[in-house]
């Protein structure tokens, strides 16, 4: 890249800088720009098929950017510094980086190899080097947390919808991550299994110092939890306000047709 | 029969099961090597892993045997024909059990690939630790198809004198002019051994299965997977 870039400041946790990302001639992210500080909780909204899982995908790493900057902590996330000049980052680069970075997934890919501690465990001990006996220390607590302490023993096969998220949040936790990705953790759950996971996810983001990325539909936990809520469209974040405040009175129209739309669905 | 006519059963039997069971933990290795070469991100390696595949799958076994046993020699090696028919029937097998393990370590979900990049695996924990203990569990099936066609392959190494159970049921019929007998009994004994294998294979799916936290109905010819 030819251009001068911004210095990276310690004050941001997320930072992204006139990102684009295509597929194809099919332009999602158009040099977009948006930030996130240290501790918050910022939940993205918008259309199906506007690229807020692609967001999500570029900060872990699974999708690399056409053009634009990605910072995590002041730290390029995919570029790296090179005699004054940004290259594309290297395997290990990325492995350092995706260290402060978790993720939770809409269908929550656990390992079905393994037994639900060792999935808590298996990061832990391969990527952060922790003692078998530490890791799986911290592993109990983190499934006493989510309610799981019973099932330690079994396979993610044998667990419901609702308690496979519960693991893989925890399975996330154990990783001891500063910024945390959910990707519509709860769309894949039978209804009744929602509440359980969303009270978890509560819990955390008041007692952690995180900082949450989140995108959901589930507008009334989207409200109670977050401290900013970005309406994502056509590339670009098109409003940008606390929850009270976009919710009830939304300033732009695409916002207040989604909402609409959204809401109506709910009903 | 003579205890000298049933000792030839016994050298056969013996020659048969080595020839079987070497055949396949060799051409397991070729297979591994060519079907994740076939999965590789490197284009040069999937080149390769391409071409063995693609050529040893076209060699008839006993053609590829012929050129091991007549043509290396004049290159001034002289291989043991033992040896000669296990990596004949390994290479041919390992094409053909390459193309399974290439497919079913396809067939494991992009999901738990990305889950593996986000708890931040290396390319190799991520194959080692996810990708291969899931989608061996898909390769039990087809292997079990492969072994069989390797049991039977074997009996084409009679025909360089490798005194299999092939070879020694045409000398007991040589010997005894009983032909439809022998024959009728070496049916018999082929059928026997493939039962063996396929129950041994049955079992390691089972054992596969539960490792996925799944089981598999009892009885040999048990196939729908249930969850538990
Ligand atoms: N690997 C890919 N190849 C081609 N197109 C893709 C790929 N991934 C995403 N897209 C396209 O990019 C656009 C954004 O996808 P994305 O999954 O980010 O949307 P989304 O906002 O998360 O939608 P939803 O609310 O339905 O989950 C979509 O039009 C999608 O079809
Ligand atoms: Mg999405």
């Amino acid at each position: 890249m030819s251009e001068p870039y911004s210095s990276p400041s310690s004050d941001v946790m997320i930072q992204f800088d006139r990102v684009v990302k295509k597929f194809g001639d099919h332009v999602v992210l158009r040099e977009l720009d948006f930030s996130v500080k240290p501790g918050e909780f910022v939940t993205l909204i918008g259309p199906s098929g506007s690229g807020k899982t692609t967001i999500l995908r570029l900060l872990m790493t699974l999708e690399t950017a056409d053009d634009g900057t990605i910072q995590v902590g002041g730290e390029y996330l995919s570029h790296m510094e090179r005699g004054g000049k940004l290259v594309p980052a290297d395997e290990r680069h990325l492995r350092n980086q995706r260290k402060r970075i978790g993720m939770v997934f809409q269908q929550f890919n656990l390992f079905p190899n393994m037994k639900v501690l060792q999935n808590v465990t298996e990061a832990p001990v391969r990527a952060l080097g922790l003692s078998k006996a530490e890791a799986e220390q911290r592993a109990r607590e983190l499934l006493e947390m989510v309610g799981l302490s019973d099932k330690i023993d079994a396979h993610p096969m044998q667990l419901s919808g609702g308690q496979q998220q519960r693991v893989a949040i925890a399975r996330a936790l154990a990783m001891r991550p500063q910024v945390l990705l959910l990707d519509e953790v709860t769309s894949a759950l039978d209804p009744e299994l929602v509440a359980g996971v969303l009270a978890v996810l509560k819990e955390i983001a008041r007692t952690t110092d995180i900082t949450f990325l989140c995108v959901t539909h589930e507008m009334q936990f989207a409200q109670d939890v977050s401290d900013r809520v970005m309406m994502f469209d056509q590339g670009q974040v098109i409003e940008d306000a606390p929850p009270e405040q976009l919710f009830t009175q939304p300033a732009h129209e695409r916002t207040r047709s989604f909402l609409h739309a959204v809401i109506d669905r709910a009903v | 029969m003579s205890s000298g006519l049933m000792s030839y059963v016994w050298e056969g039997l013996g020659n048969t099961l080595l020839l079987t069971v070497f055949g396949a933990l060799l051409g397991l290795v070729f297979a591994f090597i060519a079907g994740l070469g076939r999965s590789s991100e490197r284009t040069w390696v999937r080149g390769i892993a391409m071409v063995y595949t693609e050529i040893f799958r076209g060699f008839p076994s006993l053609v590829l045997l012929f050129a091991l046993i007549f043509i290396v020699p004049t290159f001034g090696y002289q291989l043991n024909p033992l040896f000669a028919g296990i990596l004949a029937l390994a290479l041919n097998i390992g094409a053909y059990a390459a193309e399974v393990v290439r497919g079913a370590v396809k067939a494991v979900p992009p999901g738990q690939i990305e889950a593996a990049i986000a708890l931040n695996f290396t390319p190799w924990q991520r194959l080692r630790k996810v990708v291969l203990p899931q989608a061996v569990v898909a390769m039990i099936p087809p292997f079990t198809n492969n072994l069989i066609e390797l049991l039977k392959a074997t009996s084409l190494v009679s025909l360089v004198y490798i005194s299999d159970l092939t070879f020694s049921a045409q000398l007991i019929r040589a010997s005894t002019g009983e032909t439809a007998l022998v024959f009728f009994g070496l049916l018999v004994g082929y059928g026997v051994i493939a039962l063996f294998f396929t129950a041994i294979m049955k079992l390691l799916e089972r054992m596969a299965a539960r490792s996925l936290g799944r089981t598999v109905p009892s009885g040999l010819f048990g196939r729908k997977e249930v969850a538990a």
